[in-house]
């Protein structure tokens, strides 16, 4: 059990190839790196990352012989789940191939700081310009009588568990062993005892602490792990220590501290880890519990840094690989120069993972902390499920998910970025939108769909970020995933998050309203307005980079454009997307359909004759009643648009337009015997008023004259409910359809004229602050209910007709797009075939 | 009963096609390649600035797009990914997007910025205001 993981076939290689020491020709600074576990290795990748191998001859000493393995991954080697040759990080021929001399096997003892030089336990000597302590943690061993034997080692039979070395000899002696007892019952020593309990042995945990993961868990979530864990035939014994190792050739059993005794061929030492400061403080380094570096990881030395977890930074120290990849980031930032105003802040610290088969999920507080926190609590101890939320200021500061962890990527986005919460916590918990079952990304199968729309798998998202592309942008661009109905974005999302380990990189162009321009929304529209830009080729010469244009942004520029300024907007045909052009929705065979406006759903014999007329003349192959109340002819040719719009001699309903579409309606008090509130007129009023007017996303509207919601108001975008005595209820961010979601009630008024001007508000500030291609069940969460209440039910007067003003400015530029383009074409050819193209499709007519 | 628009004779529908109007009939011609026959198509005036229109070349259905920057390209009418007509994507200096499932092509060499396979460019010029494309 010698070979040395990672290394070369050969064994290890001694030889090194940096000039420095052989002539001196070498110009570059020495950048020595002290440790090569999973920090400094990681400084070293991020330093080359940034062309540091042309700035830097780097050196790097690693205790153990092997190349750079990653360490969280033991426990798997331990379960026999993973081979230790699939944990390598770097080989040896990484390290050759990147012209960096790694000194593996080679501990370091001290460093001379006033004359800059290493001195390694080999006796050589090695000079730096910049030095990286990354010496990591050990294994705190707690005092035991006993556990050592005369010259100082280990009784035999008793492990750390904190390197591969330590991993081999567990599972050397795992064969020949029948009972085992692991010291400490936190994330480590539960994944050892699983481990070997998975080789057979009869297993033991030892815990000091009152519960099970004491550091993450609150006591209840303990309590439920402890069965979960017993469940697997591991004993478990809580508050009490293990006093004596019972030897004395080799260990025979423990001693507990209440005189009970234990017997054991192994003991397994998982007790907690502890910063090697050795190195730091022998070199007059100032040491506290870590290594203490400032915000750009500096020691009070100026060229010695620290980065792992050897690191005390700001008081506190990280055990977490992520906070570890941050600290390399900056510190590799602020060494090559890339940001040398670079700064490390600290990290949230989140965690999701496996123990003894369960899975749990930790960020931020376990309980409340003030009085005024507020703590949420879903205990299910039957089915091993407890989870916790901690909310302070309406921010949540901490969760705990054990055994249940579907809600994970939602609850994460919220600490991290201190995103909007659900007014109703009990939604942080649990989905009661709809009761389908959610399977958590990490047990997705690899084969199965994640968009469904372009036929994207979880394993070909995941392929593409091993490839090399960690943004959730870059991800969606190359494989298309969430690029179609954008249903399945926050699940590509959790996808790339996944496989990416934490490790994904920020997208700025998240924040821009379109891809071309880099700036969000309101900074967006303060330039357009400024600048007095009117069209969409005036804003990117103005605002994009190199004033180059974008296909893909055209389209949502053109809609903002027109938001901002209404009759004055400059129109460019070649801006609009070709529904926009033609003023109707293109079919998959590159025909449109025509759909008239049909207020309300209502109609009359007359339109009916007139629309079968039509069909009839122009051999439509289809004629369907739309989902919106509306009668659609599909198939048509683009040639043959003007003509047929000419003799409907009816306004185009929009069916076709990221726009306002339609208003459902019922029957309402007219006919139905059960009706409350004349639901019809006031669908026909809505529909009048807000006709064509275009917006982020499309907008359905639904007004319904009971609660029997025969025209599905409480799954529109605006959905209008009479309740009885004149009142109607509005609800907003209702949908169904890639998306089930209820409506949120935004109010109850008490007249037609004031669900006009709320929702005309509602539509307005939607306008104004969605994104593009953001619908209101997105925007209304993610903005938050409470949010939108104070500003259109509370909000300043100045606020409301500023709203008012800015739909009425819409609403006056309004004109039927059919009468004035079928009149006089936009552009020359604007309804010139592009068809027919291939023989698509065979639609038959019934 | 079945109708579609291939057997829907007189329909008040666009003439007839002919070389060198707009195109109404499929034909998918031979590949591209060898020295390449020059057809004028129509007029450049007839493809308004920033936009594409359709025209047939000899027996090749082709889209032209005029740029902004006045610059001309052409491509085959069809989108390569499942057929939608090319001529009604959007354009910018770089790439042409599909109307259909907006996959994205090169003006440079034609390959697809996602998955799809690439479209096939062909050689396109003003020459005195006629419209020449060479397939």
């Amino acid at each position: 059990m010698t070979a040395v993981l990672g290394g070369r076939p050969a064994g290890v290689s001694t030889l090194h190839f940096a000039m420095d020491d052989a002539d001196g020709t070498d110009s570059r600074q020495r950048l020595v790196v002290v440790g090569n576990g999973m920090a400094g290795a990681r400084v070293v990748e991020e330093v080359l990352e940034r062309g540091g191998g042309e700035q830097f001859a780097i050196t790097v000493f690693g205790e153990e012989p092997h190349g750079n393995y990653n360490r969280i991954m033991l426990s798997h080697v331990l379960a026999g789940e993973e081979h230790e040759d699939d944990i390598v990080l770097n080989s040896h021929d990484w390290y050759a191939d990147q012209g960096v001399t790694l000194r593996a096997g080679v501990r370091v003892d001290r460093i001379d700081t006033h004359a800059k030089i290493v001195y390694a336990a080999d006796g050589t000597t090695t000079a730096y310009d910049q030095l990286v302590l990354a010496t990591g943690s050990r294994s705190f061993i707690p005092p035991m009588t006993g556990l050592y034997t005369a010259d100082e080692q280990l009784l035999p039979g008793v492990f750390g568990f904190r390197t591969i070395d330590d991993t081999r000899a567990m599972l050397a002696a795992a064969a020949e062993h029948e009972r085992v007892v692991v010291v400490g019952g936190g994330l480590l020593g539960l994944e050892a005892a699983r481990a070997l309990q998975g080789h057979g042995l009869q297993v033991e945990v030892v815990h000091a602490g009152t519960h099970l993961m004491n550091q993450q868990l609150d006591p209840d979530g303990g309590a439920i792990l402890k069965n979960s864990v017993e469940a697997l035939g591991i004993v478990v014994h809580l508050a009490t220590r293990t006093t004596e190792a019972i030897g004395p050739d080799r260990v025979r059993g423990v001693v507990l501290a209440d005189g009970r005794a234990v017997d054991a061929d192994m003991l397994v030492i998982a007790a907690g880890i502890r910063p090697v400061t050795e190195v730091a403080l022998l070199s007059g380094l100032e040491v506290e519990r870590g290594i203490v570096v400032d915000d750009q990881l500096r020691t009070d030395d100026p060229d010695v840094y620290a980065v792992g977890e050897c690191a005390q930074h700001r008081g506190e120290l990280y055990g977490l690989v992520a906070p570890v990849w941050e600290q390399a980031r900056v510190l590799a930032d602020l060494l090559t120069g890339a940001d040398p105003d670079a700064e490390y802040h600290g990290s949230r610290t989140a965690t999701k993972l496996k123990v003894a088969g369960v899975d749990v999920a930790t960020m931020g507080v376990n309980r409340p902390e003030r009085d005024t926190d507020e703590f949420l609590v879903i205990s299910e101890p039957r089915r091993g499920v407890h989870l916790s939320v901690v909310v302070r200021d309406d921010k949540l500061v901490g969760a705990t998910l054990l055994g249940d962890t579907r809600k994970v990527a939602f609850l994460t986005q919220a600490f991290d970025r201190g995103t909007p919460l659900p007014a109703e916590r009990i939604r942080l918990l649990v989905d009661l939108s709809d009761g389908a079952a959610e399977v958590g990304v990490a047990e997705m199968p690899g084969d199965s769909q994640v968009c469904n729309c372009n036929g994207v798998t979880k394993q070909a998202l995941v392929d593409t970020v091993k490839a090399g592309t960690t943004s959730v942008g870059g991800c969606m661009d190359a494989t298309r995933a969430g690029k179609g109905c954008g249903s399945c974005k926050l699940l590509v999302k959790q996808v790339v998050e996944w496989a990416a380990d934490g490790d994904v990189q920020e997208d700025p162009a998240e924040s821009w309203y379109v891809p071309g321009i880099p700036l969000p929304k309101p900074e967006l529209i303060a330039a357009i307005r400024d600048q007095q830009l009117r069209s969409v080729s005036a804003v990117f010469t103005a605002l994009a980079p190199g004033g180059e244009e974008d296909a893909k942004s055209k389209m949502g520029l053109t809609s903002l454009l027109r938001l901002v300024w209404g009759a004055e907007y400059e129109q460019e045909n070649d801006a609009k997307f070709i529904n926009d052009r033609v003023h109707g929705n293109i079919q998959r065979d590159g025909t449109f359909s025509v759909v008239p406006q049909m207020k309300g759903g209502v109609t009359t014999p007359a339109q009916l004759r007139k629309i079968a007329d039509v069909a009839e003349k122009y051999e439509v192959p289809m004629v369907k009643v739309t989902g919106g109340q509306r009668i659609d002819l599909l198939g048509v040719r683009k040639e043959d648009l003007p003509a047929m719009w000419a003799d409907l001699g009816m306004p185009s309903g929009y069916a076709y337009g990221k726009s306002f579409r339609t208003v459902k309606t019922c029957v309402g008090t007219d006919f139905c015997r059960f009706g409350l509130g004349d639901s019809t007129q006031l669908g026909i009023d809505l529909e009048t008023r807000f006709q064509g007017i275009e917006s982020p996303a499309k907008i359905k509207m639904a007004v319904v004259g009971c609660p029997r919601n025969c025209a599905e108001a409480y799954v529109k975008d605006v959905g209008v409910v009479a309740v009885g005595n004149g009142k109607w209820e509005v609800y907003v961010g209702g949908a169904a359809g890639a998306t089930i979601r209820k409506g949120d009630l935004l109010a109850t008024v008490d007249s037609p004229a004031a669900v006009m001007e709320l929702s005309g508000r509602f539509i307005q500030y939607y306008r104004e602050n969605a994104n593009w291609l953001e619908r209101t069940y997105d925007f209304v969460p993610r903005v938050g209910l409470d949010h939108i209440k104070a500003v259109l039910l509370e909000g300043s007067e100045e606020v409301l007709a500023d709203l008012d003003a800015g739909l009425q400015r819409s609403i006056d530029a309004y004109t039927d797009p059919w009468g004035q383009d079928g009149a006089q074409p936009a552009t020359p050819g604007q309804f010139r075939t592009a068809l027919p193209l291939v023989d698509l499709p065979m639609v038959p007519v019934r | 009963m079945i109708a579609t628009h291939s057997d829907a004779p007189g329909a008040p529908t666009s003439a007839p096609p002919k070389a060198g109007t707009p195109a109404t009939e499929v034909t998918d011609g031979a590949a591209a390649g060898g020295a390449g026959v020059p057809h004028v198509v129509g007029r450049v005036d007839d493809v308004p600035p920033g936009e594409g229109r359709a025209f047939v070349a000899g027996d090749v259905q082709v889209a032209v797009f005029r740029l902004r920057d006045g610059s001309l390209h052409a491509t085959q009418a069809a989108c390569p990914h499942s057929g939608g007509p090319l001529a009604d994507g959007q354009t910018d200096a770089t790439v042409l997007v599909c109307p259909l499932h907006l996959y994205a092509f090169r003006w440079s060499d034609g390959t697809c910025t996602s998955t799809a396979p690439p479209v096939r460019l062909f050689p396109v010029s003003d020459q005195d205001g006629a419209l020449v494309v060479t397939v």
